[in-house]
This record gives structure tokens, C-alpha cells and sequence, in this order.
């Protein structure tokens, strides 16, 4: 079945620059992990996501659309990315989440994906 | 009549597989191959689902009693003291997510046995030490409560015969357990170790615990319930209290101290330091504990303090401990037992 992992991390200003040796080593530690998970077979997809301060929050009241110019809550951790994985149980998923660098700077929220099709 | 006993046997042990695939059926859990697995590891990997870490610690103690050990909800809801509702909505939430997130029902492989094991027995300890030391709930419960966690931990223990913690938490329960009839006074008050009658000990239970930890300590596996079980053997098997191996049981306990290292097992060890080498040695050991601000709050320490000051011949140290211990608000039963001794006291002080 496939678990939803949603990478949490600190502040913007706790990332390392990009193009810094930090930031180098984070890109590489998350694209061994990464690596890894395919090369097992259940890593379905996943990507960072743009700071949480590009986010827009969209609510639906009265036929009327309303948006909010940031996140639906304000967190001290924010999503900062997510992955997607296939695997037996949740044994096995939580394994591979603490394969990623955001388990040990942050914390990563490992939530079991309803199966349920995609219209296509 | 003994005929009949073996029918009754044989059939308990007919119905018991029974009772336990309905209690996994409760859980919807999905059991693969569940008629080519034995009854026994069927029964072992309910009660690690129960336990999973994934799972919150009351949570987990909550379920195990419920799909392990048989209570029935509203049994289990005094035990916790809270609604029969609230527990209800516990229970129905906790089996949710296991078949939500697919949380496997199998004993956990070679790599993951140590820890997972670890927290099976701790949820079969605080089963224990609820029913053992509960501060309200009716005596029947506790009791009830305490022989759960005796039938989990020798199931635990017969299923996995090579891990030496599962024997030593075993020999730690029975060994603890048979004291039982000696704690409590018939009015309900607790009996200190040393003024209990050790006649009312049960001796049965007292050689099965010795006879599991000699067993256990021979593989060379040692661990804190071993340890544990081996200073309630030293107080078990002693004919009385100056006669018990305090030395050894101070030395127990500084080893007990490399696994816990908790304020609560060097305060034990004070206890034992005072009774081998005098109060005044376990004194120095305690006001070192009480350093720590948050055991200033614990009516364990005071309480503790109270009885070496008067082991000292300071009376009026002795009163105001216990006075301490009785401002932090202990349970009923520590408070009576407080109240008693501060009679006891005054008694001795004209």
C-alpha cells in the first residue's frame, strides 16, 4: 500500500545557501536515499516543494472563493517536501523514512494513502 | 474428580485458540495463512501488533488488555479510571489505524525482535505495576490486573524461550506477585517489606520465579528485568528482613542504574547502601538524588529520607519528612501509611 511521507523542516533561514558545501551535502544525502528506495522498488514519487511562504490557501464558502496568502496553519515546522512509497506495511515504510535527512534535522509525518483511483 | 479436571484442561485449551482468532478478528487485521501458523505464534504476534511502537503508550497498554488479555472494555476503563466511552473511543480509534496504516501482524524478524520485545515486555510491566500499585480501582481489578500480566508474560516467555528478559520479567512478576497477600493490612493499609508476615507469602510462586531467573541468568543475556528480578529474589527467598543480602541488592541495583539510570533506582539503591552500611550512608545517597528539583516533588524520596532519620534516632527529621511527603499530596494508601507512622513516632518519642 502506499504511504504519504510529508517532510517537515525549520525555518527558511535554517537551510544551508544554495551552493554551499552544506547545501551540496543535504542534495546529495537526499539523493542517496532517494536512489535507494528506487533501487528497492517502492519509491513512487517525490520532490521538494517551494517555500512555504510562495503558499496559497484556498478556501470555498458560499460558492465564493477565498484565498489566503500562506499556509492553512501557521507551524514552527513547515512541509518542505514530500515522497511517496509502495510498500508491504507500515514496518516497511518507516524504515525508509528514516532513511532521509529530514527525520534527523526535522521530523517526517508518515500518513497511509487511501486507495482510491485517480480519474484519468 | 481429577479426570474431570483434565477434561476441563483439554477443553479450556480446545477454546482458547478460539477466543484469540476473535480477538484478532476484532482487530480486522489480516492474518495471511492464519490456519498454517500455530495457535502460539498467532498469539505472539497479536500481542506485538498490540505493542507497536507506532502505537501511544496508554494506547498500547489499553489493547493488549483488551485483544491479549480479555478484559472487557469497562474493565479496562476503571483500570485507566476513565469512561467506559472514552475507552471505547480509544480502542475503536487505536484498531482504525492499525488497519489503516496496515501496521503487520506478525512476531518482527531477528533485526527489529530486541526492541520490539523490549516494548512488549514494558507493556506487560505497566499491566503489572497498574494492577500491583494502582493508586484507586477496586482490589478486584487489581488482581485481575496483575494475573494478566503473569499469563502474558509466561505466554511471552514459553513462545520465545531463548530471550532471557521475557524469563527474567517472568521470575520478576511471580516473585513480586507472591508478596502480594502480605502487603496490604486487612484494613486495607500497605505493610512495609520488613513488618510483613512472610508466612503469607506464597512459596509456589517464590521457587517458579527463583527457579526462571537461575534458568534465565545461565544464558548469559543479562538486562534490567533480569536485575529486577533478582533483588525481588533477594527479598523473596530471605527469611527476614535483616536477614536479607542487602549488600547484594545495593550491588544489584548500581547495576541496575547502567540500564535506568533514573533517580527512582538511585534512590532504591540508598535504601539498600543504608540497610548494609548504616542510614546515615543512604542519607548521603539521597540528598544527592534530592539535588534533582523535580524529585524534590516526589513523596517517594521524602517518605524514604523520613524512615533512614529515624533509623538515625532523629525523631523530629524523621516528622518533618513525612510531613513533606504528606504536602506533595501521595496516594490514599501512601497517605494512611504516612499518618500511621507519624503515630508510630510520636508514640516512641515520650
Amino acid at each position: 500500500m502506499k504511504y504519504l511521507f510529508l517532510l517537515h523542516r525549520g525555518a527558511d533561514e535554517d537551510l544551508p545557501a544554495p551552493g554551499t558545501p552544506e547545501a551540496m551535502a543535504l542534495f546529495n544525502a537526499y539523493r542517496e536515499a532517494n536512489e535507494a528506495m528506487a533501487a528497492a522498488g517502492v519509491l513512487v514519487d517525490c520532490a521538494p516543494l517551494e517555500s512555504v511562504s510562495t503558499a496559497t490557501t484556498v478556501r470555498v464558502r458560499n460558492d465564493e472563493t477565498l484565498l489566503t496568502d500562506g499556509p492553512a496553519a501557521e507551524l514552527k515546522e513547515q512541509v518542505g517536501g514530500y515522497t511517496i512509497v509502495e510498500c508491504a506495511d507500515l514496518d516497511e515504510a518507516i524504515k525508509w523514512a528514516a532513511t532521509l535527512p529530514a527525520a534527523k534535522d526535522a521530523s517526517i509525518e508518515v500518513r497511509p494513502v487511501v486507495n482510491v483511483g485517480v480519474p484519468t | 474428580m481429577a479426570r474431570h479436571k483434565a477434561v476441563d484442561r483439554l477443553r479450556r485449551e480446545v477454546q482458547r485458540p478460539a477466543k484469540e482468532s476473535s480477538a484478532a478478528r476484532e482487530l480486522a487485521v489480516t492474518m495471511p495463512n492464519v490456519y498454517h501458523v500455530p495457535m502460539g505464534d498467532d498469539e505472539l504476534a497479536l500481542i506485538f501488533t498490540c505493542c507497536h511502537p507506532a502505537l501511544d503508550r496508554e494506547t498500547r497498554v489499553a489493547l493488549t488488555l483488551r485483544a491479549a488479555g480479555g478484559l472487557t472494555t469497562s474493565e479496562i476503563a476503571a483500570s485507566f479510571l476513565v469512561g467506559e466511552a472514552t475507552m471505547a473511543k480509544r480502542l475503536v480509534r487505536a484498531k482504525h489505524k492499525i488497519r489503516a496504516a496496515n501496521i503487520a501482524f506478525r512476531v518482527p524478524g531477528t533485526e527489529a525482535l530486541p526492541s520490539r520485545l523490549f516494548d512488549v515486555l514494558r507493556v506487560i510491566y505497566l499491566i503489572f505495576t497498574e494492577g500491583h500499585t494502582a493508586t484507586s480501582g477496586s482490589e478486584l481489578i487489581r488482581g485481575h490486573l496483575c494475573a494478566t500480566a503473569v499469563r502474558l508474560a509466561r505466554r511471552v516467555a514459553e513462545l520465545l524461550p531463548d530471550e532471557a528478559e521475557a524469563s527474567g520479567l517472568l521470575a520478576l512478576l511471580l516473585l513480586t506477585d507472591a508478596r502480594r497477600p502480605a502487603r496490604t493490612s486487612p484494613e486495607g493499609d500497605i505493610v512495609l517489606l520488613e513488618d510483613q508476615d512472610r508466612s503469607l507469602w506464597d512459596q509456589q510462586m517464590i521457587q517458579e520465579g527463583d527457579r526462571l531467573l537461575q534458568t534465565a541468568l545461565r544464558r548469559g543475556k543479562p538486562g534490567p528485568y533480569q536485575l529486577w528480578a533478582a533483588i525481588a529474589a533477594c527479598h523473596s527467598t530471605a527469611r527476614s528482613a535483616q536477614d536479607s543480602d542487602w549488600r547484594q541488592i545495593a550491588a544489584l541495583y548500581s547495576e541496575l542504574l547502567r540500564y535506568e539510570p533514573t533517580p527512582v533506582v538511585e534512590a532504591n539503591r540508598a535504601v539498600a547502601v543504608a540497610m548494609a552500611e548504616g542510614p546515615a550512608a543512604g542519607l548521603v545517597i539521597l540528598d544527592v538524588v534530592g539535588l534533582h528539583p523535580q524529585l524534590q516533588r516526589w513523596p517517594q524520596l521524602h517518605m524514604a529520607r523520613a524512615d533512614l532519620l529515624r533509623r538515625l534516632g532523629d525523631t523530629p527529621g524523621a516528622t518533618a519528612a513525612y510531613q513533606t511527603a504528606l504536602e506533595l499530596e501521595p496516594p490514599a494508601a501512601e497517605q494512611a501509611f504516612i499518618h500511621a507512622r507519624l503515630r508510630f513516632l510520636l508514640s516512641h518519642e515520650k
